[in-house]
């Protein structure tokens, strides 16, 4: 019996173990690693239009607390670098709101959505929160991963797409969803659109449209929804509302 | 504290901090002794800080008092809590080591393991260690520090808190200089032969050569000058034995043989380490705290942290003198203005000029009042302060060109070129023998037929109460009354070349830390960026 129990545990020791024990909320580790395409020797500057940009989101804090400005500076930062942070980007965006480049390196960090290693021009998200899930996000993962031949934060041969995961997005009335975070077309053309009820099979779909150069609608994928209505239309309040007879003023 | 310990290990069998760990202490008061938790701990990668701090970063809990420490303490922020959730590490993000001259202080307020000292590591449990209160010598602050040995061995050395002087900090250079005690020691007296190697004998031999020495040569002759980490009662005895031999040519390294030591606001902290922090302009004249008293840079940098500070050179300061620099109205509006020259100033020839000329800036902004006295000399050397409260000031400036016998109690970092060839030769090392220096010099009075009335501590003592009572009223500092009457007017002009730096490498600064292994290592890897 204890023998039993013993080997029993092993294995499930074992079985932790074998996966990777701490699941990567982030597409980097937390520290940096100089390499050719990211070290703090690159020149990095935002571009003539971001420096406009970044004038005109510095301005909604004052002068006194620019770093308040440091998420929406990282995030026009990473618009415009191809959707991820070279630790030079962060360095520039440190140097714009004056703070020492660690602060700024906490803030990319802990932001899950800031990447700070390369990823696809198309940054496809899939959402592995309890809806999405128990509505076969695990499915479309590998499906995703499946039909690009690559591993989760793993960027395709020629450049254009990545899947990672990402927490509740809040569409879970339409799960299971991906985020498909276009990075194509600089900060000017960025788009983050989310696809509602998508299957295995629609989210291939939806990778070959955006290899095509298509952009497909999105929203839901679900012909037969409006929206985040109920599938085959509306089943309830369908007449004028009554007000409740609380509030009913008249009566009082 | 289930929660605390969930990811942290269980290795306090093998974990430096054993003993004196904030962790174990909780968990010995409020912990149960059994977890629940049966998942796998997570793993950190441990970092590089330097060759000071060792990282075992498992053992971190994320309470984030280093980083408060490096940024708001020590000025470098370099540290940062790093990722979020389970993932969360405390880290530099690049690689980087820690340069701050008090990065030590973070094994201290590391309540765990996480951060311990390098040098330190794996050498001693913290309960087999005897602790001595003491007073560190590497710089002119006086930090309190207690030296905690094991048998005959110093193990470590630790900040006792002092919120007058070194709050609960002390310099990198203070608490890892320890290894420079092992090595390079003075055992045994040694006289040179005529073959030119040195050759041990005892005592009474030793003595005698110099006693017999010292009465070959005239009374003026004779140059005494006592090293930068001498204690007042053998500066006493050294100058006493001088005296007595008929030469007053006796000095304290560092202090230049042209100081005079006659008003005793002139050389020290008036506005006193604490005191720094009402100051609400720092003209800083000539020094470079950073290095010079890496304690008293800590303290004016909590002060400007929302004021200002800046410093300049001759030209500047002889502008702002004369008013014509826009700093001159910084310190008229200032309501405590705090000027700091530096001791390498004591060593430039136009010292006068300069001092005359910080005299006015202190007029004219009102730095000395009965309530505030902003005018503040950082010493560079120990022993610098109380040698000039004891007079040891040489009778002329020239006394060491025209020295015969020359006594270096300790003094490493003489400029011994100036000496003529022919000069007899009496040197001491600091870290001779284990017999003070005191000692030495009253059994030399004896052999030399000059006899010093005193044999005791005690007795030493009472002379020096005679000389400078001040220096005995311990745990008091005694203020020194400034006036600017009293001071003669200097016509010298002031010399254009720029402020030298007193302190090229903070990390060696005497004999104890050249001797260090580890502060080798630490100007070799720190100082290069």
């Amino acid at each position: 019996m204890l023998a039993r129990l013993a080997s029993g545990r092993l294995h499930e020791i074992r079985r932790i173990f074998s996966q990777p024990s701490v699941r990567s909320f982030s597409t980097a580790l937390n520290y940096h690693i100089d390499s050719p395409d990211n070290n703090p020797e690159l020149p990095w500057e935002f571009s003539d239009a971001n420096k406009e940009k970044a004038k005109e989101i510095l301005s909604h804090y004052p002068s006194n607390y620019k770093q308040s400005a440091v998420i929406p500076l990282l995030d026009l930062a990473q618009q415009q670098h191809g959707g991820w942070l070279p630790v030079s980007a962060m360095n520039a965006v440190a140097k714009v709101i004056e703070v020492s480049p660690i602060r700024v390196y906490e803030v990319a960090t802990f932001y899950s959505m800031f990447n700070r290693t390369k990823v696809g021009k198309y940054h496809l998200l899939v959402c592995s929160t309890t809806p999405c899930m128990i509505r076969g996000s695990r499915d479309i993962e590998s499906a995703l991963l499946k039909h690009l031949g690559v591993k989760r934060n793993e960027v395709t041969k020629d450049g254009l797409f990545s899947v990672g995961e990402m927490e509740c997005m809040g569409s879970c009335v339409n799960a299971p969803m991906i985020t498909v975070a276009d990075y194509s077309n600089g900060s000017e053309g960025y788009t983050y659109n989310y696809y509602e009820d998508v299957t295995p099979e629609r989210v291939v779909e939806i990778v070959e449209k955006l290899r095509k150069g298509e952009k497909p609608p999105h929203g839901t994928q679900n012909p037969k929804r409006i929206m985040c209505g109920p599938e085959g239309g509306n089943t309830t309040l369908l007449g004028e509302p009554k007000p409740p007879p609380c509030r009913d003023l008249d009566a009082c | 504290m289930e929660f605390l310990l969930m990811n942290h290990p269980l290795d306090c069998p093998i974990c430096d901090q054993g003993g004196e760990c904030d962790l174990q202490d909780q968990s010995m008061a409020f912990g149960s002794d059994r977890g629940r938790f049966t998942e796998v701990k997570r793993s950190v990668v441990d970092k590089n800080l330097g060759p000071l701090v060792k990282t075992v970063m498992t053992r971190c809990i994320q309470c984030t008092r280093c980083v408060r420490f490096a940024t708001e303490v020590a000025g470098v922020q370099d540290l940062g809590m790093l990722g979020r959730g389970s993932g969360e590490e405390i880290g530099t993000y690049v690689e980087k080591l820690m340069t701050s001259e008090l990065s030590g202080n973070v094994i201290d307020i590391c309540p765990v393991g996480a951060l311990t000292s390098k040098p330190f590591a794996f050498k001693a449990r913290n309960w087999e260690l005897k602790g001595t209160e003491t007073i560190d010598v590497t710089d002119a602050v006086g930090s309190n520090i207690r030296i905690d040995s094991r048998g005959p061995e110093v193990m470590r050395i630790v900040p006792r808190l002092n919120e007058d002087i070194n709050e609960e900090w002390i310099s990198d250079k203070t608490r890892f200089c320890y290894d420079g005690l092992k090595r390079q020691r003075l055992n045994d007296p040694m006289i040179r032969g005529a073959d030119g190697r040195f050759k041990p004998v005892i005592w009474r031999d030793a003595l005698a050569v110099v006693a017999e020495m010292a009465h070959k040569v005239k009374p003026e002759e004779i140059v005494g000058v006592a090293g930068q980490l001498s204690d007042a009662e053998s500066m006493m005895a050294l100058k006493d034995l001088l005296n007595k031999m008929g030469s007053n040519n006796v000095w304290c390294e560092g202090n230049g043989s042209n100081r005079d030591a006659d008003l005793r606001s002139g050389y020290i902290m008036n506005s006193s380490i604490a005191g720094l922090e009402k100051a609400d302009a720092f003209l800083l004249v000539g020094t470079q705290p950073r290095v010079e008293a890496a304690i008293v840079n800590a303290r004016i940098r909590k002060t400007v942290l929302a004021k200002q500070a800046q410093g300049w050179g001759p030209d500047t300061l002889l502008e702002i003198a004369e008013r014509r620099h826009p700093f001159s109205s910084v310190l008229l509006n200032a309501k405590n203005p705090a000027i700091i020259v530096g001791a390498g100033l004591f060593e430039r020839k136009d010292k006068d000029a300069i001092f005359s000329a910080l005299e006015t800036i202190a007029k004219y902004a009102n730095a000395v009042r009965l309530d505030w006295n902003g005018f503040n000399v950082l010493l560079l050397k120990a022993a610098q302060a109380a040698a000039l409260d004891l007079g040891l000031v040489p009778e002329s400036e020239n006394s060491i060109e025209s020295a015969k016998f020359v006594y270096l109690m300790g003094a490493d970092d003489v400029n011994l070129e100036k000496v003529p060839a022919d000069a007899l030769w009496f040197i001491k090392g600091i870290m001779a023998t284990g017999v003070d220096d005191w000692k030495i010099i009253r059994a030399l009075s004896e052999v030399a037929g000059v006899k010093l009335p005193y044999d005791t501590l005690g007795a030493i003592r009472s002379r020096i109460k005679t000389v400078a009572p001040n220096i005995l009223n311990i745990d008091e500092r005694e203020p020194a009354t400034f006036s600017f009457s009293i001071k003669p007017e200097s016509t010298k002009k002031m010399d254009s070349a720029p402020f030298g730096t007193a302190v090229d490498n903070f990390y060696m600064t005497d004999s104890i830390t050249r001797a260090s292994k580890i502060m080798a290592q630490c100007s070799a890897l720190l100082l290069k960026k």
